[in-house]
């Protein structure tokens, strides 16, 4: 019945992201990370990581992502990293650039590190430390600087949502000022953290049509100096974006503890085995584990997907967002135009729209009390 | 600066050419991405290695492949590899 059927091989893993720490001393809003981080105590040993990174190197992936939380809180990053580029990974560090130095930057230049992202919260001071919980702005521009100095590409992240969508054109003055090779103006993903918060996040149709023409207007004002990367945020196009490049096809995320997913999100899905890394080798948990086999192929779906000639195009769209939204996973996702529910998330985006004015709903930061309290069944918004 | 002779070239920095051996072909890699070359642009990128002239590279694939002239393609392919921003040149 599936179109990648028995006979074909599992695809390979290209993608490792390894979710090093859910510690992260800021505290996004919008983070994508699960509320119940301070349930992750037990990390991943050094070694124990070394053996995830030689195990699905050689099941052929060759970008490695070592993110978190915040990677630099791991001191043994520059150990994980020269040995990640030993065995070939072409080695990107994720980071809010806190916990950076210049004495980091040379010791991970020599570990053989290929390239940094470093996050911003917005262009102006007053806002990013508001959003990010502490005050790191002035410390991110030095940081980005000193990625420059020592020959790095530079890929600056910016988070959009309600309260810097507009700041598009200052943001993007401020990387062109810091000399970024990329930008990335990412559409907050609502999982975790940033869904929690989605009432007082989601921008405007307003302000995401405004922000993505002066993105454009960049694009070709920078043409050859700076690639813009600009997403419409999914809730407001008709199709839903092809998640994860389908299930199981690309990425292979682990968790700090080991848990291995096909996605960031996807350990708020139900009726998942979660396969760990302790228990498993990435072969068993990449090519036979039931979960990373879920919702892989075409054979879970259900209508409309089932029959839909673009199915090939975007899998049927996010397996978390559909479950977050209609409550079963194995539909389509309702950003979709033919979903049933894609009325009630209109409504749904009226109503937000209606209620941004007012603004009433407190933005619950991303820390360990926090989570801990969300832990205990405690309401913060 | 036009890619001439005597142009030396190299892999531009953040861009990292290798042999991958689950795919089984050369690829090049840089921030979040990958793409896969085919068997020629392999050949020759793998030998612009920063000390080779283009005149070196076309001399040292004649003697590989003595049947073909790949003058053109290597030069199509350096030209399309700059526009994409995965080879630096200068000239000798
Ligand atoms: S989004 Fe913010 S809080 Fe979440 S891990 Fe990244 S820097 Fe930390
Ligand atoms: S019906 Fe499903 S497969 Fe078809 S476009 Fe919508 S989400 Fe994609």
């Amino acid at each position: 019945m599936t179109m990648a059927g028995s006979n074909t091989e599992p695809p390979k893993p290209l993608w490792l992201l390894a979710e090093l720490t859910y510690s992260c001393p800021l505290q996004c809003p919008y983070c994508s990370n699960p509320v119940d981080i301070a349930k992750y105590k037990q990390e991943l040993t050094t070694d124990e990581w070394i053996r995830v990174f030689r195990e699905a190197r050689a099941m052929g992936a060759a970008q490695l992502g070592l993110s978190g939380g915040e990677p630099l809180v791991r001191q043994d990053l520059e150990i994980l990293i020269a040995e990640a580029r030993k065995l070939g990974f072409y080695t990107n560090l994720i980071t809010s650039g806190v916990g950076m130095d210049e004495d980091r930057i040379k010791a991970f230049k020599k570990a053989g590190l290929d390239h940094i992202q470093v996050s911003f919260q917005a262009s102006d001071e007053e806002l990013n430390n508001f959003i990010a919980g502490t005050d790191a702005f002035e410390h991110k521009l030095e940081m980005a600087r000193l990625v420059k100095k020592y020959d790095y590409p530079m890929v600056l992240c910016f988070v959009l949502h309600r309260q810097n969508q507009e700041q598009v054109a200052q943001i993007l003055d401020l990387a062109a000022a810091l000399e970024a090779d990329y930008v990335e103006l990412a559409a907050t993903q609502y999982y975790g953290w940033a869904m929690l918060n989605r009432d007082a996040l989601m921008p405007t149709r307003e302000q995401v049509k405004k922000a993505e023409a002066v993105a454009h207007e960049y694009q070709k004002k920078m043409q050859g100096k700076m690639k813009i990367y600009y997403v419409v945020p999914d809730y407001y196009e008709n199709r839903p974006k092809a998640c994860m490049n389908g299930w199981g096809s690309v990425f292979l995320t682990i968790s700090p503890d080991g848990t291995a997913v096909p996605c960031h999100a996807a350990s708020t899905l139900p009726g998942l085995t979660f396969p760990n890394v302790k228990d498993h080798s990435i072969e068993y948990i990449w090519n036979d584990s039931e979960d990373f086999n879920k919702f892989r192929g075409y054979g879970w779906m259900k209508e409309p997907c089932k029959t839909c000639p673009e199915r090939e195009k975007d899998f049927g769209g996010c397996r978390c967002q559909a479950y977050m939204l209609t409550g079963d996973a194995r539909n389509a996702d309702p950003v979709c135009s033919k979903s049933p529910h894609h009325g009630e998330l209109l409504d749904k985006l009226t109503q937000l729209e209606a209620a941004a004015e007012k603004n009433e709903k407190p933005l619950v930061f991303r820390n360990m009390p926090n989570s801990r309290k969300l832990l205990k069944g405690v309401s913060l918004n | 600066m036009q890619i001439a002779g005597n142009s030396i070239i190299k892999i531009a920095p953040g861009f990292r050419l290798q042999w991958e051996e689950a795919q089984n072909c050369h690829v090049i890699l840089y921030p979040e991405g990958m793409v896969k070359l085919n068997a020629a642009a392999g050949e020759i990128l793998k030998r612009c290695d920063g000390t080779k002239t283009v005149d070196d590279v076309i001399a040292d694939l004649t003697k590989v492949f003595p049947d073909v002239d790949l003058t053109n393609d290597v030069y199509q392919l350096l030209e399309a590899a700059h526009d994409n921003g995965w080879i630096k040149h200068r000239t000798t």
